[in-house]
């Protein structure tokens, strides 16, 4: 990566000995998804990608997913048969029912008789899809398909979790129970890898990577990273300012104006604030962007 | 309305394949309709069997090209020889003095048999203008003149269902083996699930017989269904070897599976895949031989047909099924077959497999 223009936090980066990606470049012709990247996946955690559209976060999860071919950089994985994975299209056959789709996934898996009927069932209970196992996986809600997608994935208990967006495009509730699924499968010894645009979803992984442009703009425990934001931030409420205030350091949250303050100082009409990780994510990409400049 | 205009040039401009088939349809047809789409036959290949054939062989008029001579030979030898294909009338001159000669013909060539039931016709009222030469004897003019009416074998009364049907098997075959297979497997990538196949601890191979295998056993059910129907509805015969027949449609079978494969590697949406296979299944429809005899054909049109797997097809399908040829006489379509087969399905396999496993489950990856 170009590591001078990226802040990075590797004091809390997990131990070694899992799966994960060392030095990992991937090239679609010329046009660089990712630089350099660097990532650790222990078992039983659950990791977070974080970035904008284009950032290479996808890239990523298909390349420890055995989909895309790297460029350069290593790349450790368990064989495909220990490997779940969600992708972005989900993977669902809209033309079969939720049981067939799972009977087929667990056929792929090896999985047969008894044992994979015992399974099904207990994940369609999981998922609250029971009531729904003879629908056609074409006719279930986003949410629904994409806790099928989920129970595809982990029917053979795998213990590498890549789950491309799982939440894009699915309403409050069912994200709270993918993420109780989620984090179910961690807590059962697997290593859990996910990309998101929400970061209050990234908060709940013990570890984050942020990517812009396919470099490693970012990386840590969600608190470290938040800790080790350089300068500080404050708060302006909206209705105070007449204009955006410090156009190329502030963004606005709701009602309230967050504003960088690179050295720390904060100016004694304003309010300090508690930044959290989305602060911590733009800080990031700010600072990126100022040093390029 | 402008703008709608303005967009709808953008996007062909951006649509190469069909802004490509827009254009080559039209030429396509050009060249199928102005060099290939022909019902008529100049001259039919032509063999001349038993005593004096040398010397009668000159007496035949230009429509009749001769392009065997066979003095030896009788009438079971020529037979053969039409059922082999070898040609299409075949003037077997009779071993006694004052017998007749007969003139048989080969009904599964409808447009040169009604050529060449013209041409003897003619020949036999004496108004058809030969080649002989000063020194050609008086008897054989005799001879010639004195042949019976032609013999039509295999298809006696020159029906067209009966060299059609044999055909229609291979647009079947071509169907369901190139659309329905092609269709298929882009419908995989275009929800996303042939991602989750690659994932999944499938090899290459795996998913790509798992995906052939279901249309390879329709197609072949629809072919059945169509012998059958052709025999118990249009009274099709089937005189040859059920083997014979089985090897060249699995051979076109192969091929076809093959293109379907090829075109589903080179397509992201259902309604690319369509519009390649149909510009695969077109030149097959309209110059294999299937409606277009190939001997009508412009030469340069004709080397189109020869890399054309229906064309090898349809010959040894109607070969097999209304004359009963024998396999060693087919051994250049069904070689042919097979070598196209090996040329395509390879190229597929690859391509499936590039797509399929771009990483492999290996490469540059450390596998716990």
């Amino acid at each position: 990566m170009a590591a001078s223009s990226a802040i990075r936090t590797n004091s809390g980066a997990p131990a070694g000995g899992g799966w994960g990606v060392a030095q990992l470049t991937v090239r679609y012709g010329r046009r660089p998804a990712l630089q350099d990247v660097d990532l650790d996946l222990p078992r039983g955690q659950i990791i977070a990608v974080v970035g904008g559209d284009g950032a290479g976060k996808s890239t990523l999860l298909r390349a420890l997913a055995g989909v895309v071919r790297p460029t350069a950089g290593r790349i450790r994985r368990p064989p495909a048969r220990r490997i779940g994975y969600v992708s972005a299209a989900a993977g669902v056959y809209h033309d079969l029912t939720a049981a067939q789709n799972l009977t087929f996934a667990g056929s792929a898996y090896g999985l047969c008789g008894a044992a994979l009927r015992a399974r099904a069932a207990q994940l369609l209970a999981a998922t609250e899809l029971a009531p729904a196992a003879d629908r056609l996986a074409g006719q279930l809600s986003g949410g629904m398909r994409q806790k099928l997608a989920f129970a595809m994935a982990v029917l053979h208990r795998p213990d590498l979790l890549i789950l491309d967006e799982p939440t894009t495009g699915v309403d409050p509730v069912s994200r709270a129970e993918l993420w109780r699924l989620v984090a179910g499968q961690a807590a059962a010894g697997a290593a859990v890898l996910f990309s998101t645009t929400y970061i209050d979803e990234a908060e709940r992984a013990a570890f984050v990577l942020v990517l812009e442009s396919g470099r490693t703009l970012l990386q840590g425990p969600p608190a470290s990273l938040t800790a080790a934001l350089p300068g500080a931030v404050f708060a302006l409420p909206a209705e105070a300012a007449t204009a955006r205030p410090a156009p190329d350091r502030s963004w606005r949250r709701g009602g309230v104006w967050h504003i960088w303050a690179p050295d720390g100082v904060v100016p004694a009409s304003a309010h300090p604030l508690a930044a959290d990780l989305s602060d911590a994510v733009i800080v990031a990409a700010l600072a990126a962007r100022a040093e390029v400049a | 309305m402008w703008a709608i205009v303005i967009k709808e040039f953008r996007q062909l401009r951006r649509d190469r394949r069909t802004l490509a088939m827009l254009f080559m349809l039209p030429f396509l047809f050009l060249i199928v309709f102005g060099y290939a789409a022909s019902f008529d036959v100049k001259q039919v290949r032509t063999m001349v069997v038993g005593p004096g054939a040398p010397l009668v062989a000159h007496l035949l008029p230009p429509q009749l090209d001769v392009v065997a001579v066979h003095p030896s030979d009788g009438r079971a030898q020529a037979v053969q020889a039409l059922r082999r294909s070898e040609a299409v009338v075949a003037l077997v001159l009779p071993a006694t003095p004052g017998a007749a000669p007969q003139v048989l013909i080969d009904g599964t060539e409808l447009f040169a048999a009604r050529t060449a039931v013209t041409a003897i016709s003619q020949l036999r009222s004496g108004a058809a203008q030969t080649s002989a030469g000063p020194g050609v004897s008086s008897a054989a003019t005799a001879l010639v003149t004195r042949m019976q009416a032609p013999d039509i074998l295999f298809n006696p009364q020159l029906k067209t269902s009966v060299i059609m049907i044999p055909g229609l098997c291979g647009i079947i075959l071509v169907f369901v083996g190139t659309v329905a297979t092609a269709l298929g497997v882009v419908r995989e990538r275009q929800s996303g699930t042939l991602e989750q196949l690659a994932v999944m601890p499938f090899r290459a191979w795996q998913v790509f017989l798992g995906k052939i295998a279901p249309y390879l056993l329709i197609a072949a059910i629809d072919m059945v269904l169509v012998v059958v129907a052709g025999l118990l509805l249009f009274g099709v015969p089937f005189r040859g070897s059920v083997f014979t027949f089985a090897l060249g449609a699995g051979l076109f079978l192969f091929v076809t599976l093959g293109i379907g494969v090829l075109i589903s590697t080179v397509s992201q949406t259902q309604g690319q895949a369509m519009q390649l296979a149909m510009m695969t299944l077109l030149p097959q429809i309209l110059l294999s031989g299937l409606l277009f005899p190939l001997y009508s054909m412009a030469a340069g049109v004709r080397w189109i047909s020869y890399v054309l797997p229906l064309t090898y097809f349809v010959k040894v399908a109607r070969a097999v099924m209304v004359k009963g040829a024998p396999i060693a006489s087919l051994w250049f379509p069904l070689f042919m077959l097979a070598a196209l087969g090996a040329l395509v399905f390879g190229l597929s396999v690859l391509r499936f497999r590039r797509d399929l496993t771009p990483a492999g489950h290996d490469a540059a990856a450390d596998e716990g």
